[in-house]
């Protein structure tokens, strides 16, 4: 744990890590190849490192307890602290592509545990490519909920291949999403949003969420609200495209 | 100077290996090099000559190297695909070139299902494409269909299980991924039955144990990181391990500096499985292991070696009705020496648990002279030519497959003086 006292980077008011000191680039490209670490398969996801009260040693550590919440670019980490209390005994994880913007998350979250005894010890972060390395996180129906909360819109059609929803990626989170499980996404753009609407729609594993069950959902609640890029819009009035789809079972699984 | 390691690059890992696929039956021989292909007629004991009349004159069927080609279960279909962005399926009755698909990248894998009504092809992007051969009956115009993606990596090997119900994809970044082949092929293959993960390096090589009595086929893999490993398909559970390069005395068991040299580059199953041949880059012949289908291992039977000449294949092929095993080595263009390209190949017999087996010499080669003319083009190649057509195969395998891991301060350099637009914004 750093010493929050004497660490320029860290607010001497707020003991919270100063963002200024972790600004990055605005965009960057998931195609190119990075160099990070990524676990062999889920079974080496170090639990004991992310989640130390849960998990107090790494030899010991209950694999019957996984990680269900995953937030898909999670920025500055702002829903997985909404989330955190909601769900106290939810194991979940922010997956960052940028490696400054997943330190000051994880700055941020020790911070919050130390000011915060007992609370935030369900959230963590892992800077990774989510586009490459979701297997590598997560077995097959191991997550119940995915957050794709204003991804980055790579507006030229050329590109569209970098976006974070296509039909591709789609097979990849329906395999790691338990049936019954739920992805959000929202944009701000509305291109973008009609095009994760329409790749959930076309999608054989997915089916829209009723407005019923919309409504009585509480992190739908969050979705424009708990993230800095949610807030930003929100500032400025902007309009917000959601979708909220649910994972099924194949057509011809069902009984 | 950046632009020089670039151009230096591209030109390794456009030579290409030369491959080798044998018919089902033995009817046929196929080699591939460079963008040449020469089938050899067994049983007629006669060169084929291909006929293909999307071609015309004196051109070649394939345009740039050859990356891929396999014969069908049946026998029946035979594909040919590469860099030339296009997909040839042929008549192994005729040997006429029955259709030309073309894609919108090169190509590096096929796969045809075992009842033969499929034909898969992944292309430099990481998409998997399949054609219908029901489309028509006239296979004349087909068009491939999408069927999954690996984001952004280079897809090494594809294969249908025995039962076709699965469509098995690997790839440079470590992957196997098993999907569900679809009943409408139109809309895509979605559903993911696993991934099979633990390779630690690029995955070169897939190959089936079919398995009458257990429920479900077994998968073998060979990898860059030296090992050949068993799965079970439905679960992705990693049943065993077998480190090749060490238990053939290559590498030592602490030592992984130099693990690169040592990648498995292709594996063969022979005897409905009981014995696998697999091929190592820097290996003068082949290793055997064998399979216990029941007990779900994997252990070392023996090191079969070739001695006096540089034979390190670049390709395995089996003939089971025969107990043979089949080899190539080769590349389809060797800057520095007079051969436009090369190709060598030999055949090891006696591939069965109860005997030896044996390197046959060429006179005791099936198809004896005539087949070696054919298939390599010549009869004899000087011997370093070898050795340097090993290396630059290596080279360009390594190129393709495996990250480039800069060190930081190298990294930070390149940034630094990359020229291209980004930076400029
Ligand atoms: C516009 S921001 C939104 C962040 C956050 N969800 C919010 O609402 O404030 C998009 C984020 O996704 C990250 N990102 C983009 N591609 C990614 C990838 N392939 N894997 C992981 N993160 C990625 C970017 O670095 C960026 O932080």
């Amino acid at each position: 744990m750093p010493d929050t006292r004497v660490n320029p980077t860290f607010s001497k008011s707020t003991g919270l890590p100063r963002k200024r000191f972790y600004r990055a680039r605005a965009h960057s490209n998931p195609l190119s190849d990075s160099h990070f670490p990524v676990p062999l398969t889920p079974a080496h996801v170090d639990y004991s490192l992310h989640y130390p009260q849960f998990f107090p040693s790494s030899d010991q550590v209950d694999r019957s307890k996984k990680i269900k919440f995953a937030d898909i670019g999670c920025g500055f980490g702002g829903l997985l602290i909404s989330l955190s209390t909601l769900f106290p005994d939810t194991l979940m994880i922010g997956m960052e592509l940028r490696d400054k913007v997943s330190e000051y998350v994880k700055e941020r979250i020790l911070s919050l545990r130390v000011a915060n005894p007992g609370q935030y010890q369900n959230i963590s972060v892992v800077r990774t490519n989510s586009m490459k390395y979701i297997p590598n996180h997560f077995d097959k129906a191991q997550l119940s909920k995915m957050f794709f909360l204003f991804p980055d819109p790579h507006f030229k059609e050329k590109n569209h291949r970098r976006r974070v929803i296509s039909p591709f990626l789609l097979d990849e989170y329906a395999y790691v999403l338990e049936v019954g499980g739920i992805i959000y996404t929202i944009t701000d753009v509305e291109e973008l949003g009609e095009w994760m609407k329409s790749c959930l729609e076309n999608h054989p594993l997915f089916e829209p969420l009723t407005e019923k069950e919309l409504e009585a959902d509480p992190a739908v609640k969050l979705l424009s609200s708990a993230t800095e890029e949610g807030q930003k819009v929100a500032r400025n009035d902007g309009q917000t495209f959601q979708a909220i789809f649910r994972r099924i079972a194949r057509p011809d699984q069902i009984s | 100077m950046d632009e020089e390691v670039a151009a230096e690059t591209r030109k390794d890992t456009e030579v290409a290996p030369a491959l080798i696929a044998v018919h089902p039956d033995r009817h046929s021989a196929a080699v591939a090099v460079g963008p040449e292909l020469r089938v050899f007629n067994l049983l007629g004991n006669c060169a084929v000559s291909l006929v293909d009349d999307s071609v015309t004159g004196e051109q070649p069927f394939h345009k740039d190297n050859i990356r891929a080609i396999r014969f069908g279960a049946k026998g029946k279909l035979f594909v040919s695909a590469g860099d030339d962005k296009t997909l040839k399926i042929w008549s192994t009755q005729s040997w006429h070139c029955v259709s030309t698909v073309s894609s919108e990248k090169r190509v590096t894998a096929v796969a045809i299902s075992n009842e033969g009504l499929h034909v898969c092809f992944a292309d430099k992007f990481g998409l998997v494409w399949v054609v219908d051969l029901n489309q028509t009956s006239q296979y004349k115009k087909l068009t491939p269909t999408p069927l999954l993606s690996h984001y952004c990596s280079i897809i090494t090997s594809l294969e249908f299980s025995p039962d076709n119900r699965f469509i098995i994809s690997a790839d440079r970044d470590f992957k196997i991924r098993v999907t569900n082949f679809p009943k409408n092929l139109l809309n895509g293959a979605h559903e993911i039955q696993s991934f099979c993960l633990g390779h630690t390096e690029f995955v070169s090589c897939l190959a089936f144990v079919p398995a009458q009595e257990s429920p479900h086929s077994l998968l073998l893999s060979g990898s860059g990181d030296s090992t050949v490993r068993l799965w079970d398909i439905s679960s992705g559970a990693l049943l065993d391990t077998c480190e090749v390069a060490i238990k053939a005395g290559l590498l030592e068991s602490d030592g992984n500096a130099e693990e690169h040299d040592h990648a498995v580059t292709d594996l063969c199953t022979t005897l409905d499985g009981l014995l696998v041949a697999v091929a190592i880059q820097s290996l003068r012949g082949i290793v055997l292991l064998s399979c216990n289908v029941s007990a779900q291992t994997l252990s070392f039977a023996k090191v079969v070696s070739i001695a006096g000449e540089t034979f390190i294949p670049t390709c395995l092929a089996n003939s089971s009705p025969t107990k043979e095993l089949w080899m190539v080595t080769g590349i389809s263009s060797l800057p520095g020496y007079d051969y436009p390209s090369l190709a060598r190949v030999l055949v090891i017999s006696g591939i069965d648990v109860e005997q030896e087996p044996v390197v046959l010499e060429d006179d005791k080669i099936p198809g004896g002279e005539k087949l070696l003319e054919t298939l390599q083009g010549t009869t004899s190649v000087d011997d370093n030519a070898f050795l340097a057509a090993a290396e630059a195969v290596k080279a360009a395998m390594c190129n393709l497959l495996i990250k480039k891991h800069y060190p930081f301060e190298n990294r930070e350099y390149r940034k630094k003086t990359r020229n291209d637009k980004k930076l400029k914004e």
